[in-house]
């Protein structure tokens, strides 16, 4: 297993959008053209990743795809364990999810409970037919027996490292990095103003 | 993020934001086929109400039940209060019983935060004697901006009792600090000493002040609190009712006078044929079913923000 001292980067740019391009081309093929799908996006990199795999689809085969934006703050399981969360937007495409095939978008898939609360949520919103996962990368360390359907990299790692996904529609560049130390700016920012007590 | 939330005038702007902002995700949950969230599951909420109240106790209780929240609805009559059990004697059984948030509604200005004191939960203020009631005045801002696509900037006239209004004093803190202007508009019987020193301009003309407002929120004309309610005790502020709704009662030809895009807000529940006409109360341009809702959303904002952390 790497060990990086520095930070690495695993992903250019050119990588990124030639794996957008192949789970676009896989997604055509596992649903035979993705005539019912849906893309949720999951906050905040998940959107943008579906808006451009949904992009892709048209180009490829013309099939317009329905994306949305899932946010699972309030279903999560570890809410007690930090000061309460910005609340990211949810936006579910018109058409709904009912006996449609969902598909989740997310950037990495790590411990697998953020994709456990995006389950429980779409329970509440409706019933899809069936959902499947998208992840731009598998960084592995389940915590839940959940799998991704289409995964663009696997990055094996270790807990004392960190992968930091970059999109030039959220942070100005595309780029996949590895860095040593544990994740913090994955998670909401959370600034010290909205910590403050009032009383 | 906030531990207790007593006073519209605790809120700074970045706070007050994050609870509007919160808000407008919260107000999703009531358009889906689940209204429900988990968020708040395992969590207690006590409404502890000494007045009475139908619309904010129902609206807090909605909230917190769209939240998964336990709650337990205690109000005075009926309960070990007419029996005559101090506040205090209450407030420590209900954090025996493990309350996490105490909604409270009490006829002594300044009861939340004498409980704030004595219990290790979350307090909220849901109205104190005549004195603040911050989720109205929370609702109301968010309806506004809802409604105008903003607050900063928007002149907001406030019209009737201001003398007894938790609400007016509540809407003056949030609206200031949010960068609205404010215009509170009543008899001079009916507006309290130091009112100049309010962060609002003061009018005792209605006409004047509505020809540039972007709302305008007509207060309740509070019967049971001008000096016990009686015919002739209330003469003492103003001569009739008729008298005052001529003068500070909102109606049709008034309601023409103002711009196109002002609102009417009423904080409810409203006399009709008081401070507003019925027409104008049913027109397009009264939020008052609105804030209802809205007020829903923004207590699950309030409780969350509250117990949803740490």
């Amino acid at each position: 297993m790497a060990h990086p001292q520095t930070t690495k980067t695993i992903l250019t740019a050119a990588d990124i959008s030639r794996t957008i391009d192949r789970i676009a081309h896989q997604i055509l093929e596992k649903t035979e053209g993705a005539r019912d799908a849906v893309l949720l996006g999951i906050p905040t990199r998940g959107f943008p990743l579906a808006r451009r795999l949904a992009g892709r689809i048209a180009t490829f085969e013309d099939v317009p795809i329905p994306v949305g934006v899932l946010d699972v703050t309030l279903y999560r399981d570890d809410l007690r364990m930090r000061a309460a969360r910005a609340i990211g937007k949810t936006q579910i495409p018109p058409a709904g999810i009912d006996g449609r095939l969902v598909i989740l978008v997310d950037d990495v898939l790590f411990s697998g409970r953020t994709v456990r609360a995006a389950l429980d949520a779409l329970g509440d919103l409706g019933r899809p037919r069936a959902v499947q996962l998208a992840v731009l990368v598998d960084r592995g360390h389940r915590e839940l027996p959940i799998r991704a359907d289409y995964v663009g990299k696997n990055i094996p790692t270790s807990l004392v490292e960190s992968v930091r996904v970059r999109l030039s529609e959220t942070d100005g560049a595309d780029e996949v990095q590895l860095y040593p130390g544990t994740d913090t700016s994955a998670a909401p920012a959370t600034g010290a103003a909205e910590r403050r007590v009032v009383a | 993020m906030i531990a207790h939330l007593l006073s519209a005038a605790d809120l700074d702007a970045a706070t007050a934001t994050r609870v509007l902002d919160t808000a407008g995700e919260m107000a999703g949950v009531a358009d889906r086929e689940v209204k429900k969230l988990p968020t708040l599951r395992g969590r207690t909420v006590v409404n502890l109400f000494y007045e009475d109240s139908t619309r904010t106790r129902t609206s807090f209780e909605v909230a917190a039940k769209r939240l998964s929240a336990d709650v337990i609805n205690f109000s005075a009559r009926g309960s070990s209060v007419s029996k005559g059990e101090s506040l205090k004697d209450t407030a420590l059984t209900l954090q025996a019983m493990g309350a996490d948030a105490v909604v409270i509604r009490h006829m002594a200005s300044g009861a939340p935060h004498r409980l704030a004191r004595w219990i290790d939960g979350s307090v909220i203020n849901a109205g104190d004697g005549t004195h603040e009631h911050p989720t109205q005045a929370l609702l109301d801002a968010y309806t506004m901006r809802s409604r105008l696509g903003r607050l900063a900037g928007l002149h907001v006239v406030i019209v009737g009792d201001v003398l007894h209004s938790r609400v007016a004093r509540s809407n003056v803190h949030l609206l200031h600090t949010l960068g609205a202007k404010v215009t509170l508009v009543a008899p001079p019987t009916l507006l309290p000493v130091g009112v100049g020193s309010w962060p609002a301009a003061v009018s005792y003309d209605l006409d004047s002040a509505l020809s540039d407002a972007d709302v305008v929120m007509m207060l309740r004309v509070q019967r049971e609190r001008l000096a016990g309610g009686s015919a002739a005790a209330r003469d003492t502020f103003f001569p009739s009712d008729r008298e005052y709704s001529r003068r500070y009662g909102l109606d049709d030809a008034r309601l023409r006078r103002m711009p196109a895009h002002a609102i009417v807000m009423h904080p409810g529940p409203m006399n009709r044929g008081v401070e507003i006409t019925a027409e104008v109360a049913d027109s397009p341009r009264s939020t008052i079913v609105e804030q209802v809702g809205n007020g829903v959303s923004v207590r699950m904002a309030v409780l969350y923000l509250m117990l949803g952390g740490l």
